[in-house]
């Protein structure tokens, strides 16, 4: 495993952190939206899967 | 299958699972994807910045694929009225914007280095940049039409114009001159494919990203169909 970039390493950090960044985004934007609305259909669902 | 999920009844029993099983095999092949991504000696042209290519070019492919899943879903809820390819239609913008500017972003972090430049208006950047401005555009078209029906109508139109985009983006390369590289994986000319050593982790990761964007397809899917049910639910409550 090199983890060592030398002189890129301003850019392929950079080009990873941006990736780690939007797929959290994604993931936690994505998971908030059904939660909520999985709610707001139905106001007895807690934390059961059952549609 | 289309015909299967069509339902969204069966559409939710099948998702529910469904969603699970990509999210975990998102993380395995992207965990594998990293592992190898570092393992993999630097080149002896491109030095340590090849390693963006691992993340550059999964994040470009599913930009473009998830357009085509826009553009399918967009076309079945143009056609057939069907209120889920519908909400598939909506639930996969945002993910192929992401996508997309994730291309543009770590892209633009390669061509610095590499090429001397941040960004040139080159045909296949230019038109990478084009879908994300479609992408910017059926979003907003959506947002700024309270009727959801008509949003939705609009909205499929402005998609449908937008598969032209695709065909330009892959050959962009092969119809003008251009500083970005040619393909050297699907379509690559003998002698052009990159060796197994860098195959191995695009491959894995171009499938984690793959597997992921399934994964969080599902998901907004699903959430968009609770957001239906919950705006019916609403409307019965307000007339009593």
């Amino acid at each position: 495993m090199d983890f060592d970039a030398g002189k890129y390493a301003l850019y392929v950090w950079s080009a990873f952190g941006a990736v780690a960044v939007v797929f959290a985004w994604m993931i936690a934007d994505s998971l908030a939206r059904a939660r909520r609305w999985r709610r707001e259909a139905d106001p007895r669902f807690r934390g059961d899967d059952r549609e | 299958m289309f015909a299967f999920l069509a339902n969204p009844d069966r559409f939710m029993a099948f998702s529910r699972w469904a969603a699970p099983i990509l999210g975990v095999a998102a993380a395995l092949l992207l965990g594998a994807g990293l592992y190898f991504t570092f393992a993999a000696p630097e080149d002896y042209q491109q030095f340590d910045t090849v390693r963006i290519m691992f993340i550059h070019v999964p994040a470009a492919w599913l930009g473009m694929f998830a357009y085509l899943c826009l553009g399918v879903a967009s076309l079945l809820a143009f056609v057939f009225r069907h209120a889920l390819a519908d909400a598939a239609a909506k639930a996969a913008a945002p993910l192929g914007a992401a996508f997309t500017a994730l291309a543009l972003i770590t892209g633009s972090l390669w061509g610095r280095p590499m090429w001397g430049t941040w960004w040139t208006w080159d045909a296949r950047l230019t038109s990478v940049l084009v879908l994300f401005l479609f992408y910017l555009g059926y979003m907003a078209l959506r947002a700024a039409i309270d009727d959801e029906v008509k949003a939705g109508r609009a909205a499929a139109i402005l998609a449908l114009v937008g598969l032209v985009n695709l065909p330009v983006i892959h050959f962009s390369v092969v119809w003008w001159n251009s500083l970005h590289q040619g393909s050297s994986t699907f379509g690559a000319e003998r002698g052009d494919t990159l060796p197994a050593i860098y195959l191995t982790p695009l491959a894995l990761m171009g499938l984690g990203y793959l597997a992921l964007f399934g994964a969080l397809w599902l998901v907004r899917i699903r959430a968009e169909v609770w957001r239906r049910r919950a705006t019916v639910l609403a409307l019965r409550a307000a007339e009593g």
